[in-house]
């Protein structure tokens, strides 16, 4: 056995919050008591002093872009799943938009099974919703499901056909699986380049309105409703999704929804190069920077903030970071042309930690966002140290300060806007069904 | 003023936004001088000969775009100034093929430019250039977010007119969305004490662009109340297309200049263009060729900012 002791506990999935000792058992959690450590368990089990030290359940993150098969370049499962166990992620959802795109059981066993060979973290796959993620046909969601994929997604794209997506939501709903969506209007989106407003003015770049979002999560929404299958909206960044999202809960549709670090952290003032006031001794990125471009976009202060309300209220249910690896190729080129998204799996407890600091989000709600609330949007039984439970537990040390240097990330790209950001909070220790993963050297 | 003044001029001339009031006047007054010997040597005299300021310098001008007025602008200064003058015309689709902007521009870097003049449809291309390359980078415009010599030989050929901008209002009239040249003579007039006016169907007026310090009118009329001066702006067929415009003419019918809409506009104001101009659309004939027009000391102020804008980046020294 394995004792964590003495830690400061805090496991939203069971209300606790105090100086506790984790005993793991194997691969579950045998306990999590009051009592220290003995000096007669200390003969015979293996004791971690955890004093000054939370520990927590591993995080659940629901959205996360690997790569392979197609694009090892950028990130392979192992290399991601290595920078997740670094960020204390222990349950990752991997996105099916790779190349070949995850339609197939073959795919999914294959994403899958990577990620049981790395070891790192565990690696749920996602199949599509539509073959190729076109748009245009059902992907074989009943195969998808018996390989293991928790839920189906063309993310990265919308399914733009109203009529494809009430009969995805139908075939899913019979399936008992959870259809996650990228909401994008592509007609209202198509060209741009960041989110429309005066900043996009400005730098002559080409926006999307958050309408673009909030148009398609109101039809999802819709058929959703119609069809009573459970919808997940993934990276909500509009105060208007927070809007459409939150009336719909209140009628009882069942819908889920995600919500990134760069949406909480970041407005659009970054891609002129601006930081976010609660940041503002950071250093800054130059005007232009394709670190600051992401789909959806950052948006404007008013939608960062009903982003973060939502978090508190839990009409946001989860925080998942969109990691989306990327190489000098599609990134150090002109803005317009540039590939969206960043990395986001080593920053993602620390920015959600920050924003407890600024007062934003309180410590229970943040941490249930980042576990039991993200693994409850998809069924999953991870996020909690409930006895008995698969024992993914990470040992943080919430007041170490850490540079972020992409060139020591554990993932094969670097594409972040938090270079050289000053960060509080950072894992020292991960722990994967008991194993650990993850040590912090000092 | 040489030395000192150009010792504050920034290396790069990427943007009017970020530069200061006292930078665009530095700029404007040594135009203003080899504006003024462009005119003598038109008239058979011999001005001072400036080909000593850039001596053994070498400008390249790479344009990823069509343009022939602003590139033979900025050749014809660089020449006039004594540099070696390079062109490069490039295709961005089949630069999209292979090379990438940052290894092409480090490739002429190598060779050994001087000055970099950069148009691109990409908006803060000329910046992504900067960071890679020794060389001084002049943006000729990029995209729809600055062409900064535009508005400087805008702000010339009606400080000349006008003694000052101080107190001047300025109309801006047509494409403002898809604009460099609006957004350039916003931030460059603005900083020197004129009032900008923008106006144009609400299809072709960018959100918030307000926040550049300009006010945003409703009607051809509200736009030309009062003002000193209008420039139109290039209605491009990309517009009917992308559906912000039902056609040429249906503008026209409310936002054209022509003869009658130019009654609205007090008898002494003056219209500038940028070219190339739809002749008909944005502006009818008997107006841009009339004595209010300024199109063509336009061009002729472009050549002379373009020298000034070299020789301030380049640090050449200019004798008094």
């Amino acid at each position: 056995m394995i004792l964590l002791d003495s830690g400061r506990v805090i496991d939203p999935a069971n209300g606790i919050d105090g100086t506790r000792t984790v005993l793991i058992d194997g691969d579950h959690i045998r306990e999590v008591r009051e009592q220290p450590a003995m000096p007669a368990e200390k003969l015979v089990h293996q004791v971690i002093d955890c004093r000054g030290r939370w520990v927590l359940p591993g995080l659940v993150d629901l959205h996360v872009h690997l790569r392979e098969p197609g694009e090892e370049g950028k990130e392979t499962i192992a290399t991601g799943a290595r920078a997740a166990a670094a960020g204390g992620v222990t349950t990752l959802v991997a996105m099916p938009n790779t190349k070949p795109v995850c339609d197939s059981a073959a795919l999914a066993r294959f994403v899958a099974a990577r990620g049981r060979e790395a070891g790192f973290a565990r690696v749920l796959p996602a199949g599509a919703i539509t073959r190729g993620s076109l748009g245009e046909q059902l992907a074989d969601m009943a195969e998808l499901k018996e390989a293991g994929c928790v839920c189906v997604t063309d993310d990265g794209r919308p399914v733009m056909s109203a009529g494809v997506m009430r009969r995805a939501l139908e075939y899913a709903g019979d399936l008992g699986i959870p259809v996650m969506v990228h909401a994008e209007d592509l007609t209202l989106s198509a060209g741009a380049a960041m989110n429309e407003g005066p900043i996009a003015t400005r730098l002559g770049l080409s926006g999307v309105p958050a309408a673009a979002e909030v148009a398609m999560v109101q039809r999802d929404l819709l058929l959703a409703e119609m069809t009573g299958a459970h919808l997940h909206v993934a990276h909500v960044s509009a105060q208007g999704s927070v809007r459409a999202i939150r009336d719909a809960k209140a009628r009882g549709v069942h819908v889920t929804a995600e919500a990134a670090p760069h949406h909480f952290t970041l407005t659009e003032e970054a891609v002129a190069g601006g930081l976010p006031r609660a940041h503002a001794g950071q250093p800054a990125a130059d005007p232009y920077d394709t670190n600051a471009k992401m789909n959806p976009p950052l948006r404007a202060e008013s939608d960062r903030q009903a982003v973060v309300a939502a978090l508190e209220e839990g009409i946001i249910d989860a925080i998942a970071t969109d990691h989306a690896p990327h190489g000098a190729l599609d990134k150090q080129v002109e803005f317009v042309q540039a590939a969206n998204g960043i990395i986001g799996l080593e920053t993602s407890l620390a920015l959600t930690l920050a924003l407890v600091r600024s007062g934003e989000l309180s410590l229970p709600r943040a941490l249930e966002r980042c576990t039991v609330g993200a693994a409850r949007c998809f069924g999953l039984p991870y996020g909690t140290l409930g006895a008995g439970a698969i024992a993914d537990v990470i040992v943080v040390d919430s007041e170490r300060e850490w540079k972020v240097d992409p060139l020591r990330s554990w993932s094969k790209s670097r594409n972040t806007p938090f270079t050289g950001w000053t960060l509080r909070g950072k894992v020292v220790k991960t722990f994967v069904a008991g194993k650990l993963v993850h040590e912090e050297s000092k | 003023m040489g030395s000192e003044m150009a010792l504050e001029f920034p290396r790069h001339l990427l943007e009017l936004e970020t530069l200061t009031r006292g930078q665009i006047e530095g700029l404007l007054s040594l135009a203003a001088r080899f504006k003024r010997e462009r005119a003598k040597a038109r008239a058979g005299e011999t001005p001072a000969d400036r080909r000593g300021l850039l001596r053994g310098k070498s400008v390249v001008t790479l344009f990823f775009e069509n343009s022939t007025r602003t590139r033979s602008s900025f050749e014809v200064a660089a020449k006039t100034l004594g540099a070696d003058v390079l062109s490069f015309q490039k295709d961005v689709s089949s630069v999209a093929k292979g090379e990438s902007l940052e290894d092409t521009v480090r490739n002429l870097d190598a060779i050994g430019a001087d000055a970099l003049v950069v148009r691109h449809p990409a908006a803060g291309a000329p910046r992504l250039v900067a960071r890679v390359v020794r060389a001084s980078v002049i943006n000729a415009g990029d995209g729809a977010h600055e062409h900064p010599t535009q508005g400087l030989l805008d702000a010339l050929s009606l400080r000349e007119r006008w003694g000052t901008l101080e107190g001047k209002t300025v109309a801006i009239v047509g494409d403002i969305a898809h604009s460099r040249v609006a957004r350039s003579n916003i931030h460059c007039l603005s900083k020197l004490g004129a009032q900008i006016r923008v106006g144009g169907p609400t299809t072709l007026i960018p959100a918030g662009i307000e926040r550049l310090g300009c006010t945003v009118a409703r009607s051809l009329r509200e736009a030309l109340t009062g003002a000193d001066a209008v420039m139109a702006l290039r209605i491009q067929n990309e517009r009917i297309a992308d559906a912000r415009l039902p056609g040429a003419r249906d503008y026209a019918r409310t936002w054209g200049l022509n003869a009658q809409t130019l009654t609205m506009l007090p008898k002494e104001a003056l219209v500038l263009h940028p070219g190339p101009v739809n002749r008909g659309v944005e502006l009818s004939s008997d107006v841009l060729d009339s004595p209010r027009s300024l199109v063509m000391d336009q061009v002729d102020s472009g050549v002379a900012v373009r020298m000034a804008a070299l020789a301030l980046c380049l640090r050449a020294e200019v004798p008094k």
